[in-house]
């Protein structure tokens, strides 16, 4: 195996592995500071914050350095390269390139949104001069609010790293990021009247080492210390990009990309990073209901189950099949699919599992773009036109249950034609996922039970309303197009009066104890061999593929 | 040395120098047909055996050069002609667009033809005008004549020459930045390895050369190798990397001179003789304080150092970065060396393309400490700070993609290390040049 030498520390690496020195430095446990570089852009090496000492290991022992610091981005590592990050040499550099690159910083952390995650304010702790000798004045850049709808940029906080512009370029392919005027008074800006609102806009955002390019969503609402993350998995389309939630005190701030090759890679589409408003939505439902006749009859949670426990139990009695559906929405988890259709067997065994409506819009939009708009290879992003984050984990339930899977435009024909008595619909998806007139088809049955996020034209003429969680309130599995299975985490409480979807079935099932998704993983995977593969439990940082038992080889990103 | 007849600049002063007519009738385009008679390898041997070193500033041996382009490449090659001619007080390449255009012309059908390539770019720089129309003509008599075009004197050989103007940036007489701008870029110097002869215009195999360069390619295949080496200085025995200075070289001359002027000369001719031989001596009886010998990048010869040979190998030995472009720009012993640094610092400031860190900042900053200086309100420890700014920035380390910072801080360096007592007194007496409101304007 290829072996390079870190700061006297060997470290292997792959032999057939292309890596920079950044890279195999962070083999070693460390640290090469950088800016411009990205490991999903091209490399222009020119903040020249990785410069590094870079030398041979001969056959014999001897080692040749190179005189002059080499950018450690810039520099690939084989057998035998030799990298000094702690030397002093290296140490000016990096000293120095800190002290330019906040010349003409304004250092106004205090009103700025990346304070805290600023890689200046990091890296001036940890490679920097701790002051500046400057004592002319600084240049005055103007911030700029029209680079995107959703960005805005402060320019005089900006390092010239160019990530943005490579993003645009490499990436979405749709390059409306540009650098203006020459040497110290350049500036990150857009061609006049083009602003950067493509759909993987948001990405810049993120890219920013700095707080130069800010969005607009997230502006002044939170010091970003005070938010606390948890990992999940965006639900918007069936991608499953891997994304943090953040939040403070129970409010949604932001979604962020979290790299996972084996799933989105590093980014995520403003659709999914700015479409989760609907989950502090005042159409969220809050109150478990029960109605008979148009009155209510109770609003309490104990009551309103027992009492469905019993509706639906009076109803087994009828033993006729296809009278009771159950439909399950692909914004489901895995574990809640698998927990009601087990519950509606057990209640009766001929009862008709369907999936929820499975929402497309449009086809797969590819990234990049080229300069006429379409998609160019290789591929680097795709935003599905399926949205929703689940129909392979809820379809894998159902036939396993069911041996098939029954749409849900069937099960409307079915209400329709007035063979369907009883219906149990598992919701979810934010967007209306039933029209007026077919909810006005669901008045011919003599139950129905909702089990929703959001108030919809099916909630209204519900027997019974149960008040679900989103996504982000929840634990459970969601497995994306590609059989990659992904936990979602519980990353903030739902409005008062709601509950987790796993919580309200796992009572309604009669089962004791709590839920916990990674014990009733096991206890899927034990029983559907499709979904053997949940059978670690815990599906770590980035999932596994239904496709093994064990975690998978990375999946080409896309 | 008075029997040395100029080759490079003898058919300037010729009336319709700049036509194809005149110039066939002076022998033209004879080296070019000798060259197609022979072997591509051997007309670059010839080049090599000569000892061409690139006249662009840096003064690389030009057959050496020609010799990285991959062997047997299938796909196409480019010559790409510098003629952004940028660095200041350097107008050499200039003359011979001008004047002689047909000159550079026959050095670039010769050079193509040595490395087999079919297309040749001038990149010229936009504030050439005359330049722009003589070379456009010429071209153009060029392809009527047969000289370029498709099988020329049915050889076989093909060749299309496009004059390209830049948009006036020093930075696109970086190679690679000349490439970038080239295919329509931003001049953003490219990081390097890959270097143009692998990968460079439109990801090609590419040699970049010189405007002088051709030229003396053309006179080389007229003349002989031998020829080429009767003139200039051989190598030095004591620098085992000087690869001597051979041929003739034209001389700029400006600055506070009787008689500025572009000069032929045999390389390894000394400052002094330049200024009191061919410049009519420094200008208003003065003496001279300090001697650019080659654009400003390179440092500044001091009065004591004006003897110093002016070929590839001598300005090094007094502490200048090189020889750059040879032209010599002559600081009397009035003006302040506050003022000239200052005027350098601003050019740099202006001129960096602003990709690299410490260039983009570290050559506005050094501009912005001069500008104080020169309010009188200077430190003595701003010197310090001055020289620290530079040696992080250029040379040592080397800390940025291509050499602009390195030349951007040498002559900062080198001034306050030859000039450092000026600069003190400048300091020390509070001393203005500028009122502070007029150096705000400009550092602003």
């Amino acid at each position: 195996m290829p072996t390079v030498i870190v700061n006297n520390k060997p470290v292997e690496i792959g032999s057939s592995e292309k890596l920079n020195c950044i890279q195999a430095a962070e083999r070693a446990g460390d640290t090469i500071p950088s800016y411009c570089w990205h490991h999903d852009l091209s490399v222009v090496a020119s903040c020249r914050m990785c410069l590094v000492e870079v030398g041979e290991k001969k056959p014999d022992g001897t080692i040749a350095m190179q005189p002059k610091l080499s950018p450690g981005c810039q520099t690939p590592v084989k057998d035998g390269t030799v990298i000094v990050s702690n030397s002093e040499k290296v140490l000016a550099a990096q000293k120095a390139t800190l002290e330019y690159l906040l010349l003409n910083h304004p250092l106004d952390c205090p009103v700025c949104d990346q304070a805290g995650e600023c890689g200046l304010q990091d890296y001036s702790y940890n490679y920097g001069r701790g002051y500046s000798r400057l004592q002319e004045p600084k240049n005055i850049k103007p911030d700029k609010d029209y680079i995107g709808d959703q960005i805005t940029l402060f320019t005089d906080r900006c390092i010239m790293c160019t990530r943005c512009v490579r993003f645009t370029r490499e990436i979405s392919g749709t390059a409306e990021m540009q650098v203006v005027s020459r040497g110290t008074h350049e500036e990150i800006d857009i061609f006049p009247g083009e602003p950067c609102n493509n759909k993987l806009a948001g990405n810049v955002v993120d890219l920013c080492p700095v707080g130069a390019l800010c969005s607009k969503d997230f502006l002044y609402k939170q010091r970003v210390w005070w938010l606390k993350s948890k990992n999940s998995v965006c639900p918007g389309c069936s991608t499953g990009c891997s994304i943090t939630v953040d939040q403070n005190e129970d409010v949604l701030y932001r979604l962020k990309p979290r790299e996972n090759p084996q799933a989105q890679g590093s980014f995520m589409c403003d659709e999914g990073r700015f479409g989760w408003k609907y989950v502090q939505s005042d159409r969220r439902l809050t109150t478990p209901e029960q109605q008979s006749a148009g009155k209510t009859i109770s609003k309490d949670w104990d009551v309103v189950l027992s009492s469905l426990t019993t509706t639906l139990a009076d109803l087994s009695d009828q033993k006729k099949s296809g009278t009771f559906v159950v439909a399950i929405s692909p914004w489901a988890t895995v574990e809640e699919a698998y927990l009601l259709a087990r519950f509606a067997k057990d209640v009766n065994p001929n009862a008709r599992l369907a999936i929820g409506p499975v929402r497309t819009v449009g086809e797969d939009d590819l990234y990049p773009k080229d300069i006429h708009g379409r998609p160019s290879l290789p591929t680097k992003f795709t935003i599905r036109a399926e949205k929703c984050p689940n129909r392979r984990g809820v379809e894998a339930v159902l036939n396993h249950f069911q041996g098939e899977v029954v749409p849900f435009s069937s099960v409307l024909q079915e209400i329709d034609s007035g063979s369907v008595e009883a219906l149990f619909v598992l919701g979810g998806d934010p967007e209306g996922w039933i029209s007026d007139a077919d909810a006005a088809k669901l008045d011919k049955l003599k139950l129905l039970v909702v089990q929703d996020l959001l108030a919809s034209p099916a909630s209204g003429k519900a027997h019974f309303v149960l008040p679900g969680a989103a996504w982000a309130e929840k634990e459970g599995t969601f497995v994306n197009h590609n059989g990659l299975a992904q936990a979602i985490h519980r990353g903030l409480r739902g409005p008062e009066g709601s509950r987790p979807d796993g919580r309200i079935l796992f009572e309604l099932s009669g089962r004791s104890g709590l839920f916990h998704a990674a014990s009733l993983r096991r206890e899927i995977a034990s029983e559907i061999p499709e979904l053997a593969a949940l059978g670690v439990g815990d599906l770590g940082e980035f999932g596994v593929s239904l496709s093994s038992t064990s975690k998978t080889e990375p999946q080409p990103v896309g | 040395m008075s029997t040395f007849e100029p080759t490079l600049l003898a058919r300037i002063n010729k009336p319709d120098s700049q036509l194809l007519e005149t110039y066939r009738r002076d022998g033209g385009y004879e080296g070019f047909k000798k060259a197609l008679g022979m072997a591509p390898v051997d007309v670059i041997n010839q080049v090599k055996d000569s000892g061409l070193r690139g006249r662009g500033g840096a003064g690389f041996p030009t057959g050496l050069k020609w010799t990285f382009l991959p062997k047997d490449h299938p796909g196409p090659i480019y010559l790409a002609i510098n003629a952004d001619e940028s660095e200041p007080a350097t107008f050499n390449n200039r003359i011979l667009m001008e004047l002689d255009p047909h000159q550079v012309l026959e050095g670039i059908a010769i050079s193509c033809y040595a490395i087999k390539s079919k297309k040749a770019y001038i990149y010229l720089r936009y504030e050439y005008g005359r330049s722009y129309r003589a070379l456009k003509n010429a071209i153009e008599e060029c392809y009527a004549a047969g000289l370029f075009g498709k099988n020329i004197h049915g050889s076989g050989f093909d060749l299309d020459v496009v004059l390209h103007r830049g948009a006036a940036a020093y930075i696109c007489g970086e190679e690679t930045g000349l490439i970038e701008s080239l295919e329509g870029k931003r001049a953003w110097p490219r990081i390097k390895p890959p270097f143009p002869a692998i990968e460079g215009l439109f990801r090609k195999p590419t040699i970049v050369n010189n405007i002088e360069t051709m030229a003396c390619v053309k006179q080389i295949l007229d003349r002989g190798a031998d020829w080429f080496k009767s003139i200039g200085v051989p190598p030095d025995p004591s620098n085992p990397r000087d690869a001597g200075s051979y041929g003739p070289k034209l001389y700029c001359i400006s600055g506070h001179v009787n008689k500025p002027g572009c000069v032929e000369l045999p390389m390894g001719i000394t400052a002094r003789q330049l200024i009191d031989e061919h410049g009519g001596g420094v200008w208003k009886g003065r003496n001279a304080k300090a001697v650019v010998p080659g654009g400003i990048s390179m440092g500044f010869l001091s009065a004591s150092e004006l003897d110093t040979p002016l070929d590839f190998n001598g300005p090094g030995k007094v502490g200048c970065l090189g020889l750059g472009t040879a032209a010599i720009t002559v600081i009397d012993d009035h003006t302040s060396m506050v003022d000239v640094l200052f005027n350098c610092a601003r050019f740099f400031a202006h001129e960096s393309c602003g990709q690299c860190t410490p260039c983009r900042e570290g050559t506005a900053w050094m501009h912005k400490i001069l500008a104080r200086i020169r309010m009188g309100e200077g430190q003595s420890r701003d010197l310090d700070l001055l020289n620290e700014v530079a040696s992080s920035m250029g040379i040592i380390p080397g800390t940025t993609i291509c050499g602009l910072s390195d030349g951007a801080a040498w002559p900062i360096k080198n001034a306050i290390k030859k000039f450092r007592s000026e600069f003190e007194e400048y300091i020390q007496t509070g001393r203005k040049t500028v009122k502070p409101s007029d150096a705000l304007m400009e550092v602003h």
